[in-house]
């Protein structure tokens, strides 16, 4: 007598929080034993990943789920990323959990505050005033040079490392852990959101703003709250991005970052969380095979340093050409076509 | 007084400036309903082009041209390679298709021309001219900028108002299933139209780089305060996005005098204040959205 595994499964199909959490449960146990394994530039590459897999995950929901574009949510990551700073350097052995938190409620504050203004816009409108913020927020860390520390920015404290895991145990393993940890419960609470009256109400007003209104739905009012939450993600993301870059400057936050974040969500797919994750392993591989190439064929640094947003751009508008749905959307429809090819095989198999 | 009246004239030779890349934009959005957020790194990379051609011995004037005609060039073949095929599809993808364009062409102006700052030469001397004796705040080539940019506006006012291609164009705008139906070729007014575009936005970028060195970021903030103009003029309204640039012009410049570090945020201030009471822009004609 085997477990049944079908009926187990279906138990959890009517459970996503118990889902959810398994599946992150498992992801977390693999990079846990993982990271024992490999070198610890891979682990930092590791918590890259779960850094922009935040912050994009975060976007998804905002542009993907509600419909609204967003060019501007590096700068909402520098919120993030500032807040860390300025916490660490006014006390450098604060919690990081108490850090984050921090960091989570000052960029959903100006998301709010931001929100307000956008939840009037549509399309082009939206998107101008979003780039605006881009460029504009990290000039406002030059021109508070006291405080901000203007151009050379602020160092970041690596997390310190528990006595607990033994002195050999490296900073790059830690912060791989801390960050995949904070995707994960991201991507979770995201998922199950999704889920609830929250993620109807937000797919309903990107679709039709009338129907929804007709369904009870105050538009504004959602399109504030998608703001909120994918703040908060972008400010987690960006506490992250400081940890993990060991220094936060406004050079850090230009407008290529929010192009970056909007391009692992275009090429993971519209809408997909797991689609975010897609895109943010690309936008973090991407340099890192360009730069072997660079070496490899010896290419002058002017080529071989911009060869990444070549590539980068080259795929938007590739993407937008032939894959518009993006890597989870093409894995879906090969996942379709080939559940439906194998019950179209057993029909024909049971009817013959 | 004096300071006052310097930094007004300052002010309207840099909008005039905003003020082509704004009717780049609307003209652009009146046929197509996009946004050309590449607008900026296509007049940086045939600014280059010109730059490449003066290193090669030509004259100021022919690179003047042969900037001009890539920007034609360049506006057509966006068009009908890129835009096209997407055109049907939600005009989020064209949005991004453009923002991919602008990061690739940002990438690849540096592989070709090399990745160090470049100089740009004015067509004419930017020491203040003399009338009499007394020194006007006004150099030769401000007033070749704004003479430029005033024979272009005249130039395409004429275009649409007096001429036959102008007439199909905006037929084609207005309403495209009539206008094909008419035997208008609508895809061919178009191109013609992001070609047009692209002039302007070429012409623009040649008028800015002598006073800000050329480099492949060199247009962004030129293209983020022509877009600002372009929105406050309301996106439909070509002499709106007139007004809209030399006004941001003007604005910028007055703060940028106070404190030079808040130019850009004192831009994204205006736009945001301005599109909260009139959500469309300050000379559009449509209604506001109301569910």
């Amino acid at each position: 007598m085997g477990i049944r595994w079908g009926s187990i499964w279906q138990a959890l199909g009517k459970r996503p929080l118990a889902r959810h959490g398994l599946l992150a449960v498992i992801v977390a146990a693999a990079v846990l034993v993982l990271s024992y394994q490999v070198s610890a530039y891979t682990n930092y590459e590791v918590a890259g990943v779960a850094v922009f897999a935040t912050a994009a995950a975060g976007l998804t929901v905002l542009t993907g789920v509600n419909g609204q574009i967003s060019l501007g949510h590096g700068a909402l990551m520098a919120v993030g990323a500032y807040t860390t700073s300025l916490l660490l350097e006014w006390q450098t052995n604060l919690p990081i959990v108490l850090v984050m938190a921090a960091s989570v409620a000052a960029a959903a504050a100006a998301g709010l505050l931001f929100g307000v203004a956008a939840s009037r816009l549509r399309g082009p409108y939206l998107a101008g005033v979003t780039l605006a913020l881009a460029l504009a927020l990290p000039q406002l860390a030059l021109h508070f040079a006291s405080i901000f520390r203007g151009e050379q920015g602020i160092p970041v404290t690596p997390p310190s490392v528990p006595g607990w895991l033994g002195a050999s145990f490296s900073g790059e393993q830690w912060l791989a852990w801390v960050s995949v940890a904070a995707a994960l419960v991201t991507m979770v609470l995201l998922a199950n959101l999704l889920r609830s009256w929250v993620g109807r109400s937000l797919r309903a007003v990107r679709d039709d703003e009338v129907a929804a209104v007709l369904a009870g739905i105050h538009v504004g009012r959602t399109q504030v709250m998608a703001f909120v939450i994918s703040s908060a993600c972008a400010g987690l993301g960006g506490s992250l991005f400081a940890y993990w870059l060991g220094l936060t400057a406004p050079g850090g936050f230009s407008v290529t970052l929010s192009l970056q974040l909007l391009i692992a969500i275009v090429i993971g797919g519209m809408g997909s969380l797991v689609g975010a994750v897609w895109g943010a392993i690309f936008l973090i591989l991407l340099p890192d095979l360009t730069g072997s190439l660079a070496t490899a064929f010896n290419l002058p640094s002017s080529i071989g340093n911009n060869l990444p947003l070549a590539i980068f751009g080259a795929v938007l508008v590739l993407a937008m050409l032939a894959f518009p749905r993006g890597v989870q959307g093409g894995l879906t429809s090969l996942g379709g076509f080939g559940r439906s090819h194998w019950r179209q095989r057993r029909t024909r198999r049971e009817s013959g | 007084m004096h300071t006052l009246l310097v930094l007004t004239v300052e002010g309207l030779v840099q909008g005039s400036i905003y003020a082509a890349v704004a009717l780049a934009l609307v003209l652009i959005w009146r046929a197509t309903k996009v946004i050309n957020f590449a607008q900026g790194a296509m007049a940086m990379f045939t600014t280059y082009v010109a730059w490449l051609a003066i290193q090669h011995g030509l004259s100021y004037w022919a690179a003047f041209g042969i900037a001009l005609i890539c920007g034609f060039a360049l506006g057509a073949v966006v068009e009908r390679v890129l835009v096209r095929p997407v055109e049907t599809a939600s005009p989020f993808n064209v949005v991004i298709l453009t923002l991919g364009l602008y990061l690739f062409l940002e990438a690849i102006a540096p592989m070709i021309f090399g990745g160090s700052v470049r100089s740009f030469p004015p067509a004419f001397a930017i020491t203040g001219l003399e009338l009499g004796k007394v020194q006007v705040p006004l150099s030769g080539f401000d007033l070749f900028t704004f003479g430029c940019v005033a024979g272009a506006l005249l130039l395409l006012t004429l275009l649409f108002k007096r001429t036959n291609l102008g007439l199909r164009m905006r037929a084609s705008a207005f309403s495209p299933e009539v206008s094909r139906l008419l035997g208008i070729r609508v895809g061919r007014m178009l191109t013609t139209g992001w070609a047009l575009a692209a002039g302007l936005g070429a012409l623009a970028g040649v008028l800015i780089a002598p006073t800000s060195l050329l480099q492949p970021t060199y247009m962004d903030e030129a293209f983020i305060f022509g877009f600002t103009g372009a929105i406050l003029g309301g996106l439909e309204s070509p002499w709106g996005s007139v007004v809209g640039g030399l006004a941001i012009g003007v604005v910028l410049t007055f703060v940028g005098y106070l404190s030079p570090d808040l130019e850009t945020f004192a831009g994204l201030i205006i736009l945001t204040a301005i599109l909260m009471l009139r959500p469309r822009g300050l000379f559009s004609r449509q209604r506001e959205r109301r569910v």
